[in-house]
């Protein structure tokens, strides 16, 4: 039986999501082991139930990331921090020297033509939290792939591990920063 | 009672985003909006950075065209540092701008659009994806698998790595071209040519099928905007700004990128963090411009190469009696003509003696205080603009963006297929998948705004005249 798996990105670049892409010939064969259950690659947009294990990139920037990374968590059987954002908070991170006022207000007062709106219909969008902060600050995190992006092969071997339904142990030369 | 339907998230785009449609009590489509839903700063955290870190850190802008952030930056180093960089610099910096819109076209079409393409848009949505593909038609997916690896590959053979390579820096380049591997992707050309031309067979193939939906798909006039080279022809690294109207009609040209500012305005809206960039001289909201493939392939009076220009010319066919090519459909044409184009120029360029050069960098200080770099990202022309002090200390940062700049015309197109699928409640969910296609059209690159919730697929809300939410439906 194929098993169920998820990807999603919460605050990075989706640069970790490439790298999952890198491993292209690779995918063909992923094909047949695996059912994407949900990903931005994909169009099933409630994240479902019994995953067997799920990718997050990026760091914890908004109210909406914090009620993905819960559902994440609750739905799959193993989460995995997927990239330096996911890890450390990382490029999204560097906010944090900064208020969310400040950055909001360079961007769409001080730089656009109309001085007097910024984004702030929060029905429609998500609301920044005071700083961008790394997932397993939020939820119970089971492996951390480590890069910016993590490199095609240590995905592969990720990946691989996991579909034998272990967790992968990862081995100096896939744990690099930066 | 009015009512709202909610697609959330856009899937199959990259970056995050949310549509809205609002009906009134009839059930017509009032307006569509596209919520882009996240918002990372970049334009205030660069502040107290160094020159020398801005390549790196606004590559980080973006995974899928990290290497268009990467020229931007190094380009306003280069007029920072005042310099003029070796040819060889250029040439490769050249190449890594076409390796950049190959990869990156291939995703567009291969890994995210072609489902909706080849499977359908009414297909099963659990299979709609590139895996989907994969079991559907293994040979044509292994051939768009391996067109991105092209592109991905030569910018690792440059940057030493395929995502953030840190190998463009003010002043030139990094690292030579490793000569040991010219031979290999010369002998790859003529494979990817041939997928690069057979996805254009696909693409006719397609509006040939699709002849119902095309007409409402972004079908309305706009402006226009991208580099041209000196004489006119299509350009990726360098060139200047052509402005031309929905009828055809060149109204700006030759306009110098490094003072976008004088041409370009951005709006804000409360209900999204992606800006409305518009043409200052025709205001906000008739400022309205596209960007991208359809937008270059339309302004430039040739393309360089063979192939590509043969496809140029049969593409213009399509054209209205003025010349312009107004339906945002044919960006995935455009598209496919300008990979083409990349894989060609390519070819062109592994055979220049230049590249193997070792002189790849202009060593200097900062001789200026401010400085504009801007080349065509995949997306759409892309502009970093810095002001540093003397030690090369950021103090301000202002960034336009590819994607924004479609940000009125992919607003329109969503109003626009809407209007023509939706009737009554009969709103099925290929109808809303046409509606998120209508995105995927511009390939946006919404990265540095991620993320909307989406454990609903569909919500449906009725609103009264006080915006109130009344009643809602959740399939
Ligand atoms: S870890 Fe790096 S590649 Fe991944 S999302 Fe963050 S910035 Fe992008």
């Amino acid at each position: 039986m194929k098993l169920k798996v998820a990807t999603a990105w919460l605050g990075g670049c989706s640069g970790c999501h490439m790298s999952f892409l890198d491993l292209d010939e690779r995918l063909i064969e992923l094909a047949d082991k695996i059912e994407l259950v949900h990903s931005p690659f994909a169009d099933i947009k409630s994240f479902p139930e019994n995953v067997d294990f799920t990718l997050v990139e990026g760091a914890i920037t908004n109210n909406e990331n914090i009620e993905m990374a819960h559902i994440i968590r609750k739905r799959s059987k193993f989460v995995i921090s997927f990239g330096d954002c996911a890890v450390t908070g990382n490029v999204t991170a560097l906010r944090n020297f900064f208020s969310p006022e400040e950055v909001i207000t360079r961007s769409y007062i001080e730089l656009s033509s109309n001085k007097n709106k910024t984004p702030n219909d929060y029905s429609n969008l998500a609301q920044l939290i005071p700083t961008a902060r790394p997932l397993h600050e939020f939820i119970k995190v089971d492996a951390f792939l480590h890069g910016c992006p993590p490199t095609a092969d240590q995905i592969w071997f990720a990946i691989s591990e996991l579909l034998e339904g272990r967790l992968p142990e990862f081995q100096n030369i896939f744990l690099r920063y930066g | 009672m009015n009512k709202t339907i909610t697609i959330s998230p856009v899937t199959r785009i990259e970056g995050h985003a949310k549509i809205t449609i609002h009906l009134d009590e009839n059930g017509t489509v009032q307006d569509a909006r596209l919520h882009v839903d996240e918002f990372r700063g970049f334009e205030k955290f660069c502040e107290g950075r160094l020159l020398w870190e801005m390549p790196g850190i606004t590559s980080r802008i973006c995974g899928i065209c990290p290497s268009s952030h990467l020229i931007s930056s190094a380009k306003a180093g280069d007029e920072i540092f005042a310099v003029e960089i070796p040819e060889t610099a250029e040439k490769l910096r050249r190449l890594l701008v076409l390796a950049q819109w190959v990869q990156s076209h291939a995703l567009s079409f291969f890994y995210l659009s072609s489902p909706d393409l080849l499977l359908g848009f009414d297909s099963d949505p659990s299979k709609r994806n590139i895996l989907g593909l994969i079991e559907k038609d293994k040979e044509l997916a292994r051939r768009g698998i391996r067109l991105r690896k092209f592109g991905q590959e030569i910018i690792e053979i440059l940057g030493g790595r395929r995502i953030h390579t840190p190998w463009a820096v003010p002043g030139g380049v990094r690292e030579p071209f490793d000569k040991s591997k010219k031979d290999h992707l010369l002998n790859w050309i003529p494979e990817v040519k041939e997928t690069a031309l057979m996805a254009l067979e696909i693409i006719k193939k397609v509006h040939q099928d699709l002849e119902k939906e095309i007409p409402s798909f972004g079908n309305f006039r706009s402006l226009f905007v991208g580099l041209v080279s000196t004489d006119g022809g299509l350009e990726y690294y360098d060139g200047t700004l052509r402005v031309m109207d929905g009828n055809g009609n060149i109204i700006a040209d030759h306009l110098d990128p490094r003072k976008y500012y004088e041409y370009f305005d951005e709006h804000t809206e409360n209900w999204s963090y992606l800006k409305f960039p518009f043409y200052k001289p025709l205001g906000y909201p008739k400022g309205m411009y596209r960007v991208g493939p359809l937008a270059r392939v339309n302004i430039c009076d040739y393309i360089e190469t063979p192939l590509a220009e043969k496809e140029r010319r049969e593409f213009k066919k399509i054209a209205a009696s003025d010349g312009v090519v107004n339906n945002s459909f044919y960006y995935h044409y455009a598209r496919l003509i300008e990979t083409l184009f990349a894989v060609e120029r390519i070819e062109v360029l592994l055979n220049d003696p230049a590249i193997l050069g070792d002189h790849i960098r202009a060593r200097a200080m900062i001789n200026r205080y401010e400085g504009v770099g801007c080349n065509e990202a995949p997306r759409g022309v892309l502009f970093h603009h810095y002001w540093v002090n003397k030690d090369g200390v950021l103090q301000k940062v202002n960034l336009l963006i590819a994607t924004g700049q479609n940000n009125l015309a992919m607003n329109r197109t969503i109003k626009q297929i809407a209007s023509s699928f939706i009737e009554g409640s009969n709103i099925s969910e290929g109808v809303l998948n046409r509606i998120e296609s209508g995105i995927r059209m511009y390939d946006p690159c919404l990265s540095c705004s991620t993320h909307a919730i989406g454990q609903m697929p569909l919500v449906i809300q009725f609103i009264d005249a006080n915006g109130n939410v009344v009643h809602e439906i959740r399939k």
